[in-house]
């Protein structure tokens, strides 16, 4: 029997838990002496208020929709990733390797094959925890943390001692070559004779992030697959029972959750930079951790939830750049959101609960 | 490599081990009592941030360390919030103290100094100079403008010379190693490492450190017998919180001079690796931050290692103790087994 009616878990929970965050946000903004009216005003203005704050906003919501989505696949089997800023640095590597050594006659092949490349690169950075958690029993969130320092390591040794151009000082790759340039949402505009959003780095990716929406959703709602899988995360003892092999749903889920991860590159490091540069990924894998939260690991949630980021980042971006408001306070926006949408979870659903309960048993009275 | 040059390297990890150490004891105590936390970064960088400004705005280092101390323990009650009353998850609970510490200091420091986020440095100075006048004055309304004097221009940690350092200097190998690896080092090195024994003292030999490992294990039966499993793990994680406190003051008023953005630098998660080196014990925590101070150390000082043929970049270096760390998670060198009910909230039975 469920204590609350559905719309009040899925909906008004989370933005009961929102408006906490943003309360408290607010109350930091008045802490260090500015007017939040002002700082939402002039975030909602950089944002939203033009096709060029559109253009990075849809940029860095295609940033957050992968990474995102790879948190979420992963909490569906009750594996809590949070090496997706490792898994998406590796795939920048892989998507460098395949635009830099292999010469691609149009931009579509060296997508796909990017692509290839990222997701590859990332499902192995993923594999290794899964293997040792689902084999040896190691903690999947200590692994993964020790992956993503592992990995910042490894991709500063190969930008400052292999990628890196003969002659270059920048701790980064060469630039692609032109064929593999991926078209920006502008062009594509710009084709039929509209400007919109020239000069702004949102580019054909967010198309392949609205399509991993639609994947994750049949995958773990339509298929065999993602039956298990949600099985597993539900009760690991039940699902073994029912034949469901542990180490393949963890290793089989690591996977699909590492190179979701690792697809994130071909927006930063493909359509965005045109390179590999160092810390490419800038903090996006983490941010996925909030975006799931948010979106209750629900593809259409952390679509939503990516977008509100993506709002946040670009907003924030511009607070930085026309007030005394440092960039970091979207670093303390995402706390909170953590905080209030995961951690903090149950004081928010604690009392509607017994709110709902109360109500029900006086309508049976 | 001389003799000399060994001590050097042995001094400089005894003293990049000490926020190591305090930070892994700290999460030692939280995880024995069955409270994940993955938050020591976040920890550790609030109470590094709030000792430095209270250093700087007073001239005491002394204030410093208690408002680091405070600072770490707010995120510390948020934790426990989180995670022992709420019920919450720990994990994602840790997650957002670090982002929160990361943000935060950022904002505040820049409200309070406008140096972008960095504190001013912690020399004595014009700089600080100005800052610390308007405590200074207070103060000398109260205890005599000397004495207001003498407590407002000590803004770090000294250095201190241990009883008869410079007579032994002479002796051959004990001189300089009493002199110069085991003496001067500023009171929280030895504060740390006396906190290993204490630690082991108060887990093993005591009533508290009795119920504290039990209620890692098995909270249901700790709460039979009748002892408060909420109690017990808020005690726990304010501990964890006093420890960070230490290890973050120890890192901008004893390590360096001053606060500067994200100056953790991964070490809170160097800790929880070393914790799990340590398989959770005290003497084993001692052990491992030595292992992670030296190969800190090494990297510092040669930045790429030559051994023979081949020669080790810093990166590799610096990546190590993740390294060691999975390797030991796999089990293939001797087991860690984390306390059993650690990470799941206590439900009391109805």
């Amino acid at each position: 029997m469920d204590k609350m009616p559905k719309w009040v878990d899925v909906i008004l929970t989370p933005v009961i838990s929102l408006l906490l965050a943003a309360a408290i946000s607010a109350l930091v903004i008045l802490a260090i002496g500015e007017s939040p009216w002002e700082a939402l005003k002039t975030m909602v203005t950089g944002a939203l208020g033009s096709s060029y704050g559109w253009g990075f906003t849809l940029y860095y919501t295609t940033n957050f929709i992968f990474t995102g989505l790879a948190v979420a696949v992963a909490y569906h089997a009750a594996l809590f990733n949070i090496g997706g800023e490792g898994q998406a640095g590796l795939g920048g590597l892989g998507v460098a390797l395949v635009c830099l050594f292999i010469p691609w006659p149009h931009w579509t092949l060296a997508l796909l094959g990017a692509m290839l490349g990222a997701a590859a690169f990332g499902a192995a950075w993923a594999y290794i925890p899964a293997i040792l958690q689902a084999k040896r029993g190691s903690h999947i969130v200590i692994t993964t943390i020790m992956f993503n320092f592992i990995a910042a390591a490894l991709l500063n040794w190969a930008l400052v001692r292999w990628l890196r151009p003969v002659g270059s000082m920048d701790p980064a790759s060469a630039n692609f070559p032109p064929s593999t340039h991926l078209p920006k949402i502008s062009d594509i505009f710009a084709r039929f004779g509209i400007e919109w959003g020239t000069h702004t780095p949102a580019n054909v990716t967010f198309l392949i992030a609205l399509l991993a929406c639609v994947a994750v959703w049949l995958l773990i709602w339509r298929t065999r697959l993602g039956y298990e899988i949600r099985a597993f995360g539900k009760s690991e003892t039940a699902a073994r029972y029912a034949g469901i092999s542990p180490v393949r749903i963890t290793v089989i889920t690591m996977l699909i959750s590492g190179g979701l991860a690792g697809l994130m590159a071909i927006n930063n490091v493909m359509g965005e930079a045109e390179r590999l540069v160092l810390n490419s990924v800038e903090g996006a894998g983490f941010i996925g951790i909030a975006v799931a939260l948010m979106g209750r690991n629900h593809p259409v949630g952390v679509l939503l939830a990516a977008l509100l980021f993506g709002f946040l980042y670009q907003g924030g971006g511009e607070l930085a750049l026309w007030t005394s408001i440092p960039r970091e306070l979207i670093i303390v926006i995402q706390a909170l959101v953590i905080l209030f949408t995961g951690a903090l979870d149950n004081m928010v659903r604690m009392p509607l609960e017994r709110f709902f309960t109360a109500r029900r048993l006086r309508n049976r009275a | 490599m001389d003799f000399n040059t060994i001590l050097q390297i042995l001094d400089s990890a005894v003293r990049l081990m000490t926020p190591l150490l305090l930070a892994c004891l700290a999460g030692l105590y939280s995880e024995r009592a069955g409270v994940f936390d993955i938050g020591l970064e976040g920890k550790m960088l609030m109470a590094a941030f709030t000792s430095a400004t209270v250093a700087a705005l007073t001239g005491n280092v002394w204030l410093g360390l208690c408002a680091g101390i405070i600072g770490s323990l707010m995120l510390s009650l948020v934790h426990g919030l989180a995670s022992i009353t709420f019920r919450g998850n720990q994990l994602i609970s840790g997650v957002a103290i670090n982002f929160l510490a990361a943000g935060l200091t950022v904002l505040l420091g820049q409200k309070i100094f406008g140096l972008g986020g960095r504190t001013p440095t912690l020399n004595p100075g014009a700089e600080l100079e100005a800052l610390t006048t308007p405590f200074r004055d207070w103060l000398s309304g109260i205890v005599g403008p000397d004495l207001a004097v003498t407590l407002t221009t000590m803004p770090r940690f000294t250095e201190i010379r241990l009883p008869f350092a410079d007579a032994l200097r002479d002796v051959p190998v004990i001189g300089p190693i009493y002199a110069e690896l085991i003496s001067d080092h500023s009171i929280l090195v030895y504060v740390a490492f006396l906190c290993v024994p204490a630690t082991w003292w108060l887990l093993n030999r005591t009533r508290f450190g009795l119920r504290l490992r039990a209620v890692g294990e098995n909270p249901a039966a700790v709460d039979t017998a009748g002892v408060s499993v909420t109690r017990l793990r808020y005690a726990a994680v304010g501990i964890c919180g006093v420890l960070c406190g230490l290890a973050g003051a120890y890192l901008a008023t004893g390590l360096s001079a001053g606060f500067v953005k994200d100056m953790t630098a991964g070490r809170g998660f160097i800790a929880l690796a070393a914790l799990i080196f340590a398989k959770w014990r005290p003497w084993g925590a001692l052990g491992a931050t030595f292992l992670f101070g030296l190969l800190e150390a090494i990297a510092n000082r040669y930045p790429n290692l030559e051994l023979g043929p081949i020669t080790i970049p810093s990166m590799f270096m610096n990546a190590l103790p993740y390294i060691l760390t999975v390797i030991i998670l796999a089990g293939f060198v001797g087991r860690a087994i984390p306390p059993r009910a650690g990470g799941e909230p206590y439900v009391k039975e109805r």
